[in-house]
């Protein structure tokens, strides 16, 4: 047991050196990291998590009803488009809360309906269980004239996925803008995106750019305008609200043909009006877009029209002139940020649906600065506290403990480093606790050396009984608390994930370290010394 | 240089005598631990309640009464505000607002047009009422996962009784951890559902390294009284169990003076753990398993004799 064959003694000193290796990055500063890797030598550095370096956690969720909202007003579009194409009559087109119905007007042509209709339903890949799970978008049902077309569950569910992937994208898009280091975007669950953005100093704004589904409308107003609050609002039109100045109310036509959709925007950017000098958005049309714009203003001369963005209207301009150089300018008592930020929301696209914020974490940077200072301090303080300890307790063997814990760190360092883990305040505590619960295994092995010692064992004896004897011991032990770590990393998130992954392995490099480092490091003290007694 | 004993060698503790009373004890104060979780409750954090969490930093050390005023005047609802750590840190919680999600973010507005440009807002945590009560099943869940696996790793590992008597301690452990914070009203968040796991695998561990030298013992002295079996398990053990402890609470007093406010709640859970989890393991987990003893095998082949003083001759 106490002898290491020559291989095993250099595998052992390796893997120690690699992790050491492995750790160095984290010393360095951040130029002479990068150089590392011209010599084939790791360059990856532990990231600190957000709580250490400061920034924004913010978990969002697709809104269901808003996203059902969107999915019924476009199904509505196709039924009226496919039956008015098939030139098939129709009364009574309405949304059921879960989709849409109509009835056919003449009865000879209700089946001739009915297929066409179910032509709109496509076969969806739900993506679950691999490929090749298809689900139906809707459940089209024909009673006699009347034809519904029904959301199914399956459908629904592939809905919101996508919706949560395109999501992803456009936030992809947004983030970037701001110009800061490493965002992530990831879906998790069903239906949420968490976003993680290191050291922002304003999270306001990134939640603004977040939550704004962008969706920018050119529609006609009315003929009758409100006369303050109260009024019926008239047929055909929809009460907006007037960004700027609350109270301030609008009546604008819901008809497709009065409304030219943002969606088919080519490019946003900042500008400023020439006369007042005012920060502008200016934007351009792809050319499906400006032909609608085209048309629109080209009809509607001399009246006014609201720019509309996400149901609030930005301003209410008139139209002068027929514009059909598919450019324009919205303009509306912007500060240059605002601007900028719309012109990003605008080149991002809109989003497929609403997305809600349903958690955030935000750590300012002095408070991530202050925990790593206490983190280290914290570390630092509680080694030296348990190697004064050892070397109280055990003497010669307590400082060949210190020297395992040591390697025990490099390990635990090396390996997150290795992996690319977050190291967050929860996991430093995981460290500090790995260092007290660490000497452990020696504790254990040690005890039982000085049993089998009383029990008058020889010195090589019962070195060799007591590690022999600690070992199951010492993996039940460990296990246990490895089950508890596991468990906590899959239900935990963010930082106590953190608490997790460190706490996981350091478990793992103590059974290497406590055990295997320790008896290698007494093997050698026993070749070289030879003891007589074991000075425990 | 002589190493210095903290444990004396060759202790001979009676410990099955103050076993029974022992028992008693921890049993009425598990019940009493119960019953406080049920009639005063725990303060629970923002992440089980819902609700949202700011940390400002003032220049001037703060008037926490001119801030309190301030903050219930916004109409808010239900809100509380603590020193943390320094006196010009302040810790403010506010209730879950009606109205959804974005309600919360409204109420963070508000707070931050009160209190006007000169603080520094060192954290802001929001979380949502879905969140907060996914946050609080996942919790209740994960704690009765650790259970069932590190049950189902004992019985594996060990025999039946034995995962009785470490099932016993763990929920002991628990109780009386969840019981001190309903006593002291501490607030109650997810890094305590991390130290109450942590502490579930530290005290585990004691009780496993007791176990596996009962289980020794056991194959060894074969006609030995149950009891003074498990008073000479202990007794073997004794010097590991309060050395390890030791040193891990060398660790944690650590952290817990240097490691900044942020942690101090966790890290008190962890302390009184691992202090609560070594007394179990001796006082809990031993008697519970000298009253399941009757039904535990005692391995057939013949053991080395029944004096312990006969194991010297071994070679």
């Amino acid at each position: 047991m106490l002898h290491f064959s020559k291989l095993k003694a250099f595998v052992i000193v390796g893997i120690v050196l690699m992790a050491g290796l492995m750790a160095m990055p984290n010393l360095l500063a951040e130029k002479s990291r990068e150089s590392l890797s011209d010599f084939y030598l790791p360059s990856q550095a532990l990231t600190l998590g957000l709580d250490l370096q400061g920034g924004s956690h913010i978990l969002l969720e697709v809104d269901v009803p808003s996203l059902k909202d969107t999915l019924e007003k476009q199904l509505v579009g196709d039924v009226r488009l496919r039956l008015r194409d098939a030139k098939i009559r129709y009364a009574n087109l309405k949304r059921t809360g879960n989709g849409a119905s109509v009835t056919i007007s003449e009865p000879a042509r209700a089946e001739e309906g009915f297929t066409i209709l179910q032509g709109l339903s496509q076969p969806l890949d739900t993506g679950l269980f691999g490929q090749g799970v298809q689900v139906q978008e809707f459940d089209v049902v024909r009673n006699g004239q009347n034809i519904t077309l029904s959301f199914s569950d399956g459908g629904l569910q592939t809905r919101i996925g996508r919706a949560v992937q395109q999501s992803i994208e456009v936030l992809g898009v947004r983030i970037n803008e701001l110009g800061t280091t490493e965002p992530t975007i990831q879906q998790q669950g069903t239906d949420r995106i968490l976003v993680q953005v290191p050291g922002l100093q304003d999270p306001a704004r990134l939640k603004a750019l977040l939550g704004q589904t962008a969706l920018l409308q050119f529609r006609l107003l009315c003929d009758n305008q409100p006369q303050g609050a109260g009024g019926t609002v008239p047929l055909g039109c929809e009460e907006l609200q007037d960004k700027e100045t609350p109270g301030l109310l609008y009546w604008v036509q819901t008809s497709r043909s009065a409304t030219v959709d943002g969606e088919d925007l080519n490019d946003a950017q900042t500008g400023f009006d020439q006369r007042t000098n005012e920060p502008v958005v200016n934007f351009r049309f792809n050319t499906g877009g400006a032909q609608r714009f085209c048309r629109l203003t080209q009809n509607n001369v001399g009246r006014p029209f609201a720019i509309v963005l996400d149901s609030e209207v930005i301003s209410a301009p008139r139209i002068n002139e027929q514009i059909c150089g598919g450019s324009g300018q919205i303009s509306g008592n912007f500060s240059t940020q605002e601007a900028n930020d719309l012109a990003i929301v605008l080149r991002s696209g809109a989003l497929p649906a609403k997305l809600t914020i349903v958690e955030e974490r935000t750590v300012g940077p002095s408070l991530g600065s202050d925990s790593v200072e206490a983190g280290f301090a914290a570390s630092i303080i509680g080694l030296i506290g348990v190697l004064i300890f050892m070397v109280i307790s055990y003497g010669l063997f307590g400082l060949f403990a210190v020297a395992a814990l040591v390697a025990n760190l490099t390990m635990i360092l090396g390996v997150l480093s290795f992996l690319g883990a977050t190291l967050t305040l929860p996991g430093i505590a995981g460290i500090v606790l790995t260092m007290g619960m660490a000497v452990d295994a020696n504790v254990l092995v040690f005890e039982r050396i000085r049993e089998e010692v009383a029990n008058g064992r020889s010195p090589l004896n019962a070195i060799e009984t007591g590690f022999r004897m600690a070992l199951a011991t010492i993996l039940d032990a460990n296990i246990t608390t490895l089950i508890a770590a596991v468990i906590l990393f899959g239900m935990g998130s963010g930082p106590v994930r953190g608490f997790a992954v460190t706490l996981g392995i350091g478990i793992l490099a103590t059974v290497f370290t406590a055990y295997t480092v320790t008896q290698l490091i007494i093997s050698g003290w026993i070749k070289v010394r030879r003891p007589k007694v074991v000075p425990l | 240089m002589r190493p210095f004993r903290f444990v004396p060698d060759n202790t001979k503790i009676a410990f099955m005598k103050f076993a029974r009373p022992g028992f008693y004890a921890s049993v009425a104060a598990v019940v009493v631990s119960v019953a406080l979780f049920f009639a005063v409750g725990l303060n629970y954090g923002i992440d089980f309640k819902g609700g949202t969490l700011i940390e400002i930093r003032t220049e001037q050390p703060a008037d926490l009464n001119e801030l309190r005023t301030t903050i219930g005047g916004l109409g808010l609802g239900g809100s509380e505000l603590q020193e943390f750590g320094e006196p010009t840190d302040v810790l403010i919680r506010i209730e879950t607002q009606e109205g959804g999600e974005e309600a919360q973010q409204n109420a963070i507005q508000t707070v931050k047009d009160a209190l006007g440009p000169n603080v520094d807002y060192r954290r802001v945590e929001v979380v949502g009422p879905k969140v907060s009560g996914e946050l609080a099943r996942d919790g209740i869940l994960a704690i009765l996962m650790a259970f069932v696996a590190i049950m189902i790793y004992i019985w594996l590992r060990f025999e039946w009784q034995f995962a009785i008597g470490t099932v016993a301690t763990l929920v002991h452990d628990v109780a009386l951890t969840i019981g001190l914070f309903a006593i002291l009203q501490l607030q109650f968040d997810l890094t305590i559902i991390a130290a109450l796991l942590t502490i579930v695998g530290y005290s585990l561990n004691d009780t496993v390294v007791v176990f596996d030298r009962f289980r020794e013992n056991l194959r060894k002295y074969k006609k030995m009284n149950f009891d003074d079996m498990v008073d000479m398990s202990l007794n073997q053990t004794l010097p590991r169990t309060l050395m390890t402890s030791i040193s891990t609470l060398v660790a944690l007093i650590s952290l817990y003076v240097f490691g900044g406010e942020v942690l101090r709640g966790f890290t008190f859970a962890m302390i009184w753990g691992v202090v609560i989890g070594t007394y179990s393991s001796i006082f809990i987990g031993a008697p519970l398993l000298s009253l399941l003893g009757a039904y535990v095998d005692r391995a057939p082949t013949p053991g080395p004799g029944d004096n312990p003083q006969a194991e010297i001759a071994q070679p």
